[in-house]
């Protein structure tokens, strides 16, 4: 017999954080409020880019300012000119832990982070480089091939291979703020797992706004080669300012054949934070691609990762979890792209809603002409804590071909007073019992994660119930 | 001490609709009372409102336990003062496992001061407790990793809910109709179980049918609940007679009970259909 090991009180979040890995670069600078061409070129002076990048940041720009405000999602109140778009970090950075609003400190230490590993995410850049770490993590990849470094360093280093692919699976056109991330991206990671290569531990990125009014836009590119298997985890956390927040990454990923990507992403941002993330993968012939996605964090969150499968064979798998609390609004979900015939697609949704909090399930399944005899599949359920809160389904579904199979499954319910009841009696308070229930619906998704992101969904889950029942 | 539970007078209501009109029964720890009675005359919403269900409104009368005022504590918190109810109908809580339920149950109920977050029952300790607990109700070890009664079948619910007795141990246990839905041999391995964890070891309230559940443990005291009361008291040959016999008798010699509790039964009936 065995039990559950998130049952457990201790967190390895520590655990974690000993794989962080952020973009630094020597200096102090810091780009005055807005975004303009002034404000790209300096972006690109300081990092000596080649010209291409410089041409194409600044034709991002030109997209962006051209675009409008997405219409439908969630509302998005973002004064541009009022956001920082670069921070280059240093000791004068100096936002350390007791800067931190007290919750955020509380947070970390109810999360269970070891003394050490508290010091080591105080803000002290020195410390967060985390060279040694990372270091020796690429050193020992190294000898297979792998290249794990941060993007700015691919462009200098690796620049054929990052520009055969970087902005060809989102184009800046894509959206409004996928080209604002073209202009103003910094950061990120680079990522190329050589042919037959399998990698058996996750490679890890984490990623921490520490300043007010500043904007994140990591920028990340992950080439899997034919045969290659790699699992690439990101966490990302933020401290509570009274001002607003903006997060906008681009990932983009390539699996080619017969090889297997799995990107799990732990979101606890900070409830200031609007979140508006584009993620797509190409899977070529027999190759597997799975977003693992929860979103615990942030105001508002607009992210549907994305697979494409580009070739027969192709799979796209995106499990993804949301919890939304007061203040929040998570409007998540997946997009599946048949591009080719006999692929085959997965979408496994759960959110949950408390406290006047709004989940969103927002959907994509398309089946492009000629893609024969695909198969996909889309689960989402929706738990919902009390009255106050919302859940809102929008599939959408579009089928260019006759022989496929496409199946839909949507459920909401709420915690049932019978449920809760029968826990009660066996000696759980409520704040155990709706804890308990919430884990349980989380569970199909949990137990596909590695141990210790089980643990730490636990615990934020857990974080997240505090105070819940009034 | 001798642990007492006591009720008196109990009137409850479910909505403004009253079925418990003035019950009294007094269970002393290690004894075995029955408690029989046609369908509606209120068995189960005795129970119920022993553990504290919220849909079932106490009106008048009291509940104590050792003198204390169960009616004040929440049901988690009459978990925890001793008091147990094995359903008749347990829920299902999907993706929790039995064994990480049972081990927060057990914790809470053993330390009852245990305040949120603080540690369990170490791992080690009680899987070792529940395996045995498991082979001795002859129980697959496979059950502790299920969900919590996610797809079990009604002899499984009711044989967890056994394990659930056996892990808990309580003072006082209301057992509501832990035979039902079982064949033969199920009810005599159940009966067994009982008989092993709480015989004369508790204060077991046993809401049944049939007598094949109280073989193993015969009743000091058989109750006839009709019309929401308690009409009758006898030992275990009363519940042998009802057995046998069934209600009739009862039913003569209370006519007004009778008619209460036809009355529920077809209000009942109508909003079935309604």
């Amino acid at each position: 017999m065995s039990t559950d090991a998130p049952a457990e009180p201790k967190s390895e979040i520590g655990e974690i954080n000993k794989y962080n890995f952020r973009t630094e670069t020597t200096g102090v600078f810091k780009a005055k409020k807005g975004i303009n061409r002034d404000i790209v070129n300096q972006i690109s002076d300081i990092k000596n880019e080649p010209d291409w990048m410089r041409e194409f940041r600044l034709r991002s720009l030109d997209i962006f300012e051209s675009k409008p405000m997405p219409k439908w999602g969630g509302s998005i109140d973002i004064d541009f000119q009022d956001i920082f778009y670069y921070l280059k970090p240093t000791d004068h950075q100096g936002k350390t832990w007791d800067d931190v609003p007290q919750e955020i400190k509380d947070t970390f230490d109810k999360l269970g982070i070891p003394e050490a590993e508290k010091k080591f995410l105080a803000g002290v850049k020195a410390q967060f480089e985390s060279e040694v770490v990372y270091g020796s993590l690429e050193e020992d990849l190294a000898k297979k091939g792998v290249i794990f470094t941060d993007t700015d360093t691919a462009v200098r280093e690796h620049p054929e291979l990052l520009r055969e692919y970087f902005g060809k699976i989102i184009p800046p056109e894509d959206n409004k703020f996928a080209a604002l991330n073209s202009a103003v991206w910094s950061g990120g990671s680079f990522i190329y797992i050589p042919k037959g290569v399998s990698i058996d531990f996750p490679l890890q990125a984490y990623f921490r706004i520490n300043a007010e009014s500043m904007g994140q836009f990591e920028r990340t590119l992950i080439l899997v080669d034919e045969g290659a298997n790699v699992h690439y985890v990101e966490g990302c956390t933020a401290p509570m300012y009274s001002t607003e927040s903006l997060h906008s990454a681009v990932v983009e990923v390539v699996v080619k054949r017969n090889a297997r990507c799995r990107y799990t992403t732990i979101q606890n941002w900070a409830n200031n934070i609007y979140n508006l993330v584009t993620k797509r993968a190409y899977a070529y012939g027999d190759a597997t691609m799975e977003w693992v996605d929860g979103n615990l964090g942030s105001k508002l969150t607009m992210k549907y990762p994305a697979v494409h499968m580009m070739e027969p064979g192709a799979r796209g798998e995106i499990l993804s979890i949301a919890f939304s609390s007061a203040g929040q609004h998570q409007d998540a979900g997946a997009k599946l792209v048949h591009e080719a015939p006999n692929t085959t697609g997965q979408i496994i949704s759960k959110s949950i809603s408390k406290n006047g909090g709004r989940s969103s399930y927002r959907g994509l399944v398309s089946v492009h002409p000629g893609a024969h005899n695909s198969k996909n599949n889309v689960v989402c359920d929706a738990l919902i804590l009390d009255a106050e809160s919302r859940s809102d389904t929008y599939p959408y579904i579009e089928v260019s071909e006759q022989d496929v199979q496409i199946g839909h499954e949507a459920s909401v319910s709420r915690i049932g007073e019978e449920q809760m009841f029968y826990l009660l009696s066996r000696g759980l308070t409520e704040q155990e019992a709706s804890t308990m229930i919430v884990n349980g619906f989380i569970e199909p998704l949990v137990k596909e994660l590695p141990m210790e992101y089980a643990i730490e969904m636990n615990r934020l889950i857990q974080l997240q119930m505090e105070g819940s029942v009034g | 001490m001798t642990h007492v539970l006591k009720i008196e007078d109990l009137h409850v209501s479910v909505g403004d609709k009253p079925i418990l009109r003035g019950v009294n029964l007094t269970l002393n720890h290690g004894e075995t009372h029955a408690l029989m009675g046609p369908n509606g005359s209120g068995k189960s919403t005795l129970g119920l409102a022993i553990m504290g269900h919220p849909g079932y409104e106490v009106t008048s009368g009291s509940i104590t336990l050792d003198g204390k005022d169960v009616l004040e504590m929440a049901p988690d918190e009459r978990a925890r003062a001793g008091i147990f109810m094995a359903f008749q109908r347990p829920m299902a809580i999907p993706g929790v496992k039995m064994a990480d339920f049972l081990r927060h149950a057990t914790t809470n109920v053993r330390r009852p001061d245990r305040k949120e977050g603080e540690e369990l029952i170490p791992m080690r300790e009680f899987r070792k407790e529940l395996r045995e607990k498991m082979e001795h109700l002859r129980m697959d070890s496979e059950f502790a990793r299920r969900y919590v009664n996610d797809g079990f079948s009604g002899g499984e619910m009711k044989r967890a809910e056994i394990l659930q007795l056996a892990m808990l141990q309580p003072k006082f246990a209301v057992l509501d109709e832990t035979d039902s839905g079982l064949d033969a041999d199920a009810v005599r391995l159940a009966s067994e179980s009982i008989a092993d964890i709480g015989h004369q070891k508790m204060g077991l309230l046993i809401i049944t049918h049939h007598d094949k559940l109280l073989e193993h443990n015969p009743p000091d005291f058989t109750h006839v609940m009709l019309g929401g009361r308690l009409v009758e008291t006898g030992g275990k040959e009363l519940a042998e007679e009802l057995h046998q016999h069934g209600y009739d008798r009862i039913r003569k010699a209370y006519p007004d009970a009778e008619a209460l509790n036809q009355k529920l039964l077809a209000e009942e009936a109508e909003e079935a259909l309604a």
